[in-house]
């Protein structure tokens, strides 16, 4: 945090300054671990091992928050008959059916509940939409089915009870045995954790993508939830899990998603059914408790939005107009799908896939096989220049005149040159005002996407005559689009304000809209994204406020707009005890005011604020109203923290310790050695290599983990160019402990090449203690740190990391492993030419790697199965049970 | 006075200041120094472009240039301070090696070519609209409405605006094209 997030860090220690503890947990001793009281060093990819361990240590101590738990987490419900864990199947749940998984068997006894995120179509896969839900969202009155509990927490299958039993092996022992982390420290960390929990104290967790990036990424963040939830560490002030995003506003992009899976405010994108409706899709994927259960509310103010006066109450609000998903369409299947020639035309804006993202060799195949891309950026990054000198030209194995993509290069306007909001990491949008005029050619993404917008629907527009019916159908969702806004200067750059405050939405009046609780799905509203709604509020562009925080309480609430309703801490609810009193006086955030009769505090409430803590709800309510006054957890189906996720998880309820796809060690936990449902693609540019005691695993001994620096950003395209930034980072290099070094006779600032079955690359030796051998599972075990903002362009020039990574996915979420894998390394530079893919051949040789090397299920000869599918040559999806 | 009579070392020794730390030290050179921040025309409230902290920043500008850029002290995130990538910041936006114009490669070619914006915008209208005729699926083959294009993919978002990624998400989605990805997968 210190390094990537270095002006966050401020706060880390300011709290240290008054008394926190500090603990830092990390493969490698970085400017963060100088300062923190603690320093963990772990095996990159056991941090469900060692999270686990922590889980097992609160539990069979007792040393819950026990009025937390039995009132706001799910410790009390009970689950199917039908469950059976890991621990009893051998490193698989319920319900696997060789590549995916059936989730029916991990739902309540008597009940089965919506998740808030993650796969929300999954039951209506497995199950269909019932009657009740059908009838639930057109707002009928069933009585709601309520799972059955058992607040002594005592029942053999409440989630307590299973909880204990999946972590029992987690204990000290193991997690020494898997981490490398000695007892001693563990005890530390685990004692310091208990001790600053409870009524007076909480504990935050901080991570970033060193936790995401892994075949099980989904997982670790729900083991980090399990201990939270346990210690009563969410929803309170100091709490939370923390996620250090990356990008200015990867939290925007998120929460108005550039994401295939999802509509903005976290609406899924509907996947194709037959003769879907509106009603179809909101009944499987709306909940029928809390504000999920107000879906239609905000799908019909989106398609509002989006297609205005067109979209009516008889034509479903035009929900026709939105496209179908049929499984995963993420990145690296559209990549794959380049290459395949599928995918024709391709839009990069402000980002390098070209050497920013998992096997770069793989991207810039896709890149080479397009009819057209188009590239919008500052700089002349690499995946403009591909064609040109891209590591396949150099080394003679193409040229640019077997490239027949068409490039366009469009300069952009960099963020003073434009108004708009970034959202950062905390949901709070930050509005940034245009300081100059862009140069020449430079314009905003808004500019582009506007101006590219009015084109096509006048070149549309212009062919309607010679069009048949169908055809005319077929364009009509760009003739009805919603596109009128104002535009400034000689430009004609489009208002990023009048933008906003179609995201914000308006009343049937066209007056902005101050509240989501003020949508409704009849049509009289409209709103872009629900979750911004209040951004607006009284025709005022609230992200823009910037009230000095010198002049405000500790909470800020005059600085930006954070989502939603302008609250700084989610399901703060949870901060106040269950009768509404603050917890302690010391943690007071929200509480109930019993003479005014509502809830009131430091922060906006996350609760409606008349409820009062003793409510019950009638059997027939539904959404908010259906929750009780002491459920905090207000986006999910049952009000509660989910200790166990009945839904929403395609690789289980429960987070299990699997070692990464590519590991030296075997799986000592059990014998199922990887995530079972996760996602591979085995394809001759990304094979993938033996690990733990499959022959060949040697050829790769040592563990590498990708990190940033606090001189670069990313990939590098806002970084390398700087000549400051390039000065003070200036070149590749691999961080190795002086034992290593001695190991591969490498020379501190000489040269080294590691490699992959992927690929090869070079860079400076950097030995040093600060990454140091572990002991794991009985050997000692090597790690080498590698930065990974390089590429050929640029001031400061060299290999890129993502020559090395082979894609193998996380299956809820599509995200790659780069923070585990298996290498080798030698001392000189890499060669050059054909010679350099001779030499990871050679690689691939000894390990005896072929197409199946790396997938799980042996075929009854005992060879590994190749279960390649016919339309796409060598292309094996596995796990997921995705493939389109 | 005569010249060498303005000889630093002199002022020291014979002056108010034995130190040399302020009016001894001082010349027609040194008062002609001033901060770039002290005459700009304008300074612009702006966010921080890297990492998601959100940062804020005092943009300095003159005469239709940035000139400095500094972090703003009455931030309750940031309190002022910028990392070294935010520091840098400056030279990010005036960069001489900053594109300026839209640069085009013609299928097979070797070299770049100049290419109007104007007509940039046109051909790339022309290459969505033919890409989707091309590749459009009403139905799939059991006539389950899909209503979209597998032909056009987009990749990136997480370093845009929320205003950005609402009109590319909006466009896109209306039509019928769903492979849109940015940062925050990868």
């Amino acid at each position: 945090m210190a390094e990537a997030h270095p002006v966050g860090f401020q706060w880390v220690m300011e709290a240290k300054r008054r008394g926190a503890k500090i603990i830092h947990v990390d493969p490698r001793f970085t400017r963060t671990s100088a300062m923190a009281d603690t320093f963990v060093p772990l095996r990159a990819g056991s941090d469900i091992a060692f999270l686990g361990g922590l889980i097992n240590h609160v539990l069979r101590g007792g040393h819950h928050f026990h009025e937390y738990v039995v009132n706001y987490t799910n410790a009390a419900t009970i689950v199917d008959e039908s469950f059976a864990d890991t621990e009893d199947l051998d490193g698989v749940f319920s319900g696997f059916t060789g590549d995916a998984y059936d989730p029916a068997s991990w739902s309540y006894q008597g009940s089965r509940v919506n998740p808030a995120a993650g796969e929300r179509d999954q039951w209506n896969d497995v199950l269909g939409a019932s009657e009740h839900d059908r009838a639930a969202a057109a707002g009928g009155s069933t009585p709601r089915a309520e799972p059955e509990t058992d607040p002594s927490l005592t029942h053999p299958r409440c989630v307590f009870q299973i909880l204990k039993r999946h972590f029992a092996r987690y204990t000290p022992e193991l997690v020494e045995q898997l981490c490398g982390i000695e007892r001693w420290r563990f005890h530390e960390v685990a004692e310091a954790l208990v001790a600053n929990s409870g009524r007076q104290r909480t504990t935050a967790f901080a991570y970033a993508v060193g936790w995401t990036h892994h075949t099980v990424g989904v997982q670790y963040i729900r083991a980090a939830s399990i201990l939270q939830l346990l210690l009563g560490n969410i929803g309170r002030p100091g709490g939370g899990i923390l996620a250090l995003r990356g990008h200015a506003s990867i939290q925007g992009s998120t929460d108005i998603p550039t994401l295939f899976d999802l509509l903005p405010g976290y609406i899924p994108m509907p996947s194709a059914h037959p003769d879907l409706s509106l009603d179809d899709f909101v009944a499987t994927n709306a909940a029928d408790k809390g504000y999920w259960a107000n879906m239609r509310d905000y799908v019909v103010s989106l398609l509002k939005a989006w297609w205005g006066e067109y979209a009516t109450a008889e034509n479903d609000f035009r929900f026709d107009h939105l496209p179908r998903l049929t499984g995963d369409h993420g990145s690296f299947r559209t990549v794959i799908d380049q290459i395949e020639g599928r995918v024709r035309g391709y839009f990069v804006i402000g980002e390098n896939p070209a050497v920013g993202t998992a096997n770069a060799h793989q991207q810039r195949m896709g890149l080479a096989n397009l009819d057209w891309l188009v590239v919008r950026d500052l700089n002349m990054i690499e995946t403009a220049t591909f064609w040109k000198d891209g590591p396949e030209v150099d080394d003679g194995e193409t040229s640019p005149t077997e490239i027949g993509t068409e490039v366009f290069f469009l300069p952009a306007a960099a963020h003073t040159e434009k108004d708009g909001t970034f959202t950062n990491t905390q949901r709070m949008l930050q509005w940034h005002h245009k300081a100059v005029e862009p140069a020449d050619d430079q314009r905003s993404d808004l500019w582009f996407f506007y101006h590219l917008g009015l084109r096509i629907k006048s070149k549309l527009a212009a062919r309607r005559l010679e069009r048949d019916a169908d055809q005319r159908e077929r364009d009509r969702p760009v003739l009805e689009l919603t596109w009128d806004y104002p535009t400034e200067g000689a430009i004609e750059e489009p208002s990023a304000d009048a933008v906003l405050r179609e995201i914000n939405g308006t009343d049937a009046n066209g007056r902005a809209l101050s509240s989501y609780t003020l949508l409704r799905s009849d049509g009289s509203t409209r709103s872009g994204c629900w979750i911004y709604c209040g951004v607006y509020a009284e025709e005022v562009n609230r992200a823009a406020r910037r009230e000095p925080g010198q002049r405000q309480s500790w909470v800020a609430p005059g600085w930006g707009w954070a989502w939603p309703a302008n609250r700084r801490i989610l399901y703060n609810r949870a901060a106040a005890d269950p009768a509404g009193r603050p917890w302690s006086e010391r943690k007071a955030h929200v509480w109930w005011d019993e003479r005014q009769q509502r809830w009131t505090g430091h922060d906006v409430p996350d609760f409606e604020a008349t409820k009062p803590p003793d409510y019950e709800p009638a059997a027939e309510a539904r959404g908010p109203e259906a929750l009780r006054g002491t459920d905090p957890f207000v986006m999910q189906g049952d009000g509660l923290g989910w200790l166990y996720a009945p839904a929403g998880l395609r690789d289980g309820p429960l987070p299990t310790h699997y070692e990464p796809q590519e590991s030296p060690l075997s799986n000592t936990l059990h014998t199922t050695q990887r995530n079972p449902a996760r996602q591979l693609y085995h394809r001759p540019e990304n094979r993938y290599q033996p690990s733990g005691a499959e022959p060949g695993a040697e050829v790769f001994p040592y563990v590498f983990t990708t990190f940033r620096l606090t001189e670069h950003h990313t990939a590098g395209g806002m970084s390398r160019w700087l000549p400051h930034l390039a000065e003070l980072a200036p070149a590749m290099f691999f961080e190795v402990s002086p034992e290593l070094a001695a190991e591969r006779a490498l020379r501190h600032l000489g040269w080294a090449t590691v490699i992959t079955a992927r690929g090869a690359i070079e860079g400076r030796v950097l030995v040093t203690q600060r990454i140091r051998p572990l002991r794991s599972n009985g050997r000692t075990l090597h790690q080498i740190g590698i930065p990974w903002h390089w590429g050929p362009n640029g001031l400061t020039t060299g290999d890129a990391a993502n020559e090395l990574l082979g894609v193998a996915l996380d299956p809820t979420v599509h995200i790659m492993e780069t923070k585990a894998g298996t290498c080798d390394i030698r001392p000189g530079r890499r060669p050059r030419g054909p010679e350099l893919n001779r030499l990871v051949a050679t690689y691939r040789a000894r390990a005896g790697i072929t197409e199946h090397t790396g997938g799980d299920a042996p075929t009854p000869d005992g060879e590994k199965r190749d279960d390649g599918t016919p339309d796409s040559g060598t292309t094996t999806a596995e796990g997921g049970g995705d493939e389109s | 006075m005569r010249e060498w009579l303005r000889w630093p070392v002199l002022r020291q020794l014979l002056g108010s200041d034995p130190l040399g730390r302020g009016q001894a030290a001082r010349s027609a050179a040194t008062d002609r120094e001033h901060a770039r921040t002290e005459d700009a025309d304008a300074v612009v409230g702006s966010v921080c472009p890297y990492c998601a902290v959100g940062c804020a920043q005092r943009v300095f500008v003159r005469d239709g240039a940035v000139t400095q850029i500094e972090g703003d002290p009455d931030s309750p995130v940031s309190r002022g301070r910028l990392c070294p990538k935010g520091s840098a910041s400056r030279s990010l936006v005036t960069s001489p090696d900053r594109q300026r114009r839209v640069a085009y490669r013609r299928p097979y070619g070797t070299e770049w070519e100049e290419l109007d914006l104007d007509t940039a915008v046109d051909m790339i209208a022309d290459r969505v609209i033919r890409t989707r005729d091309e590749t459009w699926q009403e139905t799939d083959s059991d006539g389950t409405r899909l209503r979209r294009t597998m032909g056009i993919a987009s990749l990136g978002g997480a370093t845009l605006d929320n205003e950005e990624n609402y009109l590319m998400k909006k466009l896109y989605t209306a039509l019928g094209a769903i492979q849109i990805e940015n940062q925050a997968r990868i």
